[in-house]
């Protein structure tokens, strides 16, 4: 067998583990990877050092909050914030399985205590309110402690009077704290209408997938809205439409692209230049002074 | 009333009661053609059923309060107005090419009180609920809200939402339009309202597309109605994946008016007609006619910014978590 042939073999069945949702956890997939997208073997060292994006078709693999954090703020002006409020169980929710345990699970398995974090750093020395969700916690979903950090990284932006930037990934509210996080969505809002009448900047970055409670909350009311490349952004889940209206919908539906053409986004930018957008946008919306 | 019953859809879980009712009719008949007096039987048995009635409804679980705020008769948007207003004038559209039939909302008086009255619209029968898309509203209906909202902020009327809805409506041209983003955009602007808001979850109260109209100083839910985050139809093929566990997940999410009430998430239960708002319209208007005087009552104390502050307040303190 060739090299050639071992990589082609491999291909395939990284494809055929792909479509039956399997992960193949072997020495092997520790050192190399597969694109979604272009379906080409990526060393992973590449792939992490190319943050995480297709150096072939530049498809944008999802990241974590602290990887985008890292990619975000000016090096070591990071400083979390609210860490302490960390979620419980309220209504002793039991599907198959307990909220508890589902918790735990996601706790070890995004090494976080919850879906978002928050904090202020300086981009381009600019100090900045942020809050970057993170998909590997329960599928980035809101429940009250998500809507509680994204409240007071809000209200301390407010009390600064400092511009703030939300990331979102998210599936939507969480099911396991049912109307307790449907009012997330309340609380979160009225806050940002505090931060309009303040006149502070407020912008989201809706990343790869942002669905249901967060779209319909703080994602959409930036004062500026960005996607990130390649993100699917929507209120209800394709499926449930497709299922609704009989039909199937277009490929490109619910993407950034699909969205910037109906006019629901300002533009898409490239993690690569995301930080340089961010921080000329904060920028623009500083006042100016006419020189003499 | 009796007349008004035998029209009513009947529920599985109240068969029993029927059952019984009929049981009396029979023995009248009996009583009636062999001149035998059953009189004291049948006033015994009649006061039976209606015990046992009146218990059923008091101690309803989850799933059977589910059916009864979806049930087909369940008094709508137009009932309301009918039996509460005195005064309605519809105003229509977005003004930017979309009149959204799922939400209705207008000028009305009610009690003599001039407010903005809106809500989400569920037709009675198939053809009226095409036309209104089966209470589900587009991201235009949403914003038709808002434009009424504003309106009635810009002449200090306070505000009126019932809410009974599915959901805001999954579909195509809705996610273009941004179904997402009109919801969003209404929360925020609730916030800011100076005007007393009242919205009331009189069946049912999906998602956010019941929140959509409900960032309000008072939230009223009808004892029989519910208030969640997600259908128990979606949350069961979501998180059991399986539909059919939609009783289980009804209990789990705990969505009834009394739950809520323990969560701070509404403020206020209003009481249903024994059987439910269905088995007597008029009455179910009333009752809530007075509990609407009432709350705007308590709420023109309060001073336009002390209105903001509250309706803030209220919604800051949601959701429970250590620290």
């Amino acid at each position: 067998m060739t090299l050639t042939d071992w990589f082609n073999k491999r291909k395939i069945q990284q494809i055929a583990a792909r479509d039956n949702d399997i992960q193949i956890d072997d020495s092997v997939s520790k050192l190399w990877t597969l694109c979604y997208n272009c379906s080409s073997q990526l060393p992973k060292k590449d792939l992490e050092n190319n943050n995480m994006v297709c150096p072939n078709c530049d498809y944008h693999f999802r990241i974590g909050a602290w990887q985008r954090i890292k990619l975000i703020a000016d090096e070591g002006t990071f400083e979390q914030m609210f860490d302490n409020i960390k979620p419980t169980d309220p209504l002793g929710f039991v599907d198959t399985q307990s909220y508890k345990i589902r918790q735990e699970q996601a706790k070890e398995k995004s090494g976080l205590d919850e879906a978002v974090i928050v904090g202020a750093c300086n981009i381009n020395g600019q100090k900045t309110a942020i809050a970057v969700m993170d998909f590997e916690y329960m599928g980035g979903s809101m429940g009250s402690v998500v809507g509680e950090k994204i409240t007071r990284i809000l209200e301390y932006a407010l009390q600064n009077r400092l511009p703030s930037v939300v990331f979102t990934a998210s599936g939507g509210a969480r099911m396991q704290e049912s109307a307790l996080s449907l009012m997330q969505m309340a609380k979160t809002s009225c806050i940002v209408a505090k931060l309009n009448e303040a006149k502070l900047l407020y912008i989201t970055v809706l990343c790869e997938p942002t669905f249901g409670g967060v779209t319909a909350s703080f994602g959409t009311i930036g004062d500026i809205i960005i996607a990130e490349k390649g993100a699917r952004i929507g209120f209800a889940g394709r499926r449930v439409i497709e299922q609704t209206i009989r039909q199937k919908l277009p490929a490109d539906f619910q993407t950034a692209e699909y969205l910037l053409k109906f006019g629901q986004i300002d533009f898409i930018v490239g993690r690569k230049e995301m930080k340089e957008k961010l921080s000329k946008l904060i920028m623009l919306h500083s006042k100016t002074k006419i020189k003499k | 009333m009796d007349n008004n019953q035998k029209k009513v859809q009947i529920l599985e879980f109240e068969k029993p009661i029927y059952l019984m009712k009929d049981k009396i009719e029979e023995l009248k008949k009996t009583s009636l053609a062999t001149n035998i007096n059953y009189d004291d039987e049948i006033k015994k048995l009649e006061e039976q059923t209606s015990m046992y009635r009146n218990e059923l409804y008091e101690k309803l679980e989850p799933y059977q309060k589910l059916q009864i705020a979806r049930h087909p008769q369940r008094p709508n948007f137009s009932d309301y107005v009918h039996y509460m207003c005195d005064e309605f004038i519809e105003l229509h559209g977005d003004r930017h090419g979309y009149d959204d039939k799922a939400i209705v909302g207008g000028l009305a008086q009610i009690e003599g009180r001039n407010v903005m009255l809106i809500g989400t619209m569920k037709g009675k029968s198939t053809k009226e609920n095409l036309e209104c898309n089966f209470g589900m509203p587009q991201p235009q209906g949403y914003r038709k809200a808002l434009r009424l909202f504003e309106h009635a902020n810009r002449f200090d009327l306070p505000i009126i939402t019932l809410v009974d809805t599915m959901g805001a409506y999954p579909g195509m041209k809705a996610e273009e339009a941004g179904q997402g983003e009109a919801i969003a955009v209404n929360l925020k602007e609730m916030a800011k309202l100076c005007v007393p808001t009242i919205a009331v979850i009189t069946g049912e109260g999906c998602s956010g597309g019941a929140l959509g109209l409900a960032v309000s100083n008072k939230v009223m839910i009808l004892e029989h109605a519910y208030y969640t985050v997600i259908s128990p139809e979606g949350c069961a093929s979501i998180l059991w994946k399986d539909a059919s566990m939609a009783r289980v997940a009804t209990d789990a999410l705990k969505i009834t008016g009394q739950d809520l009430l323990k969560y701070g998430i509404v403020d206020e239960i209003v009481k249903e007609p024994v059987g439910g708002a269905h088995y007597d319209v008029e009455l179910m208007a009333n009752i809530l006619k007075s509990a609407l005087i009432k709350s705007l009552k308590e709420l023109d104390k309060l001073s336009p910014e002390e209105l903001r502050n509250q309706r803030y307040e209220k919604f800051r303190k949601m959701g429970v978590f250590l620290q």
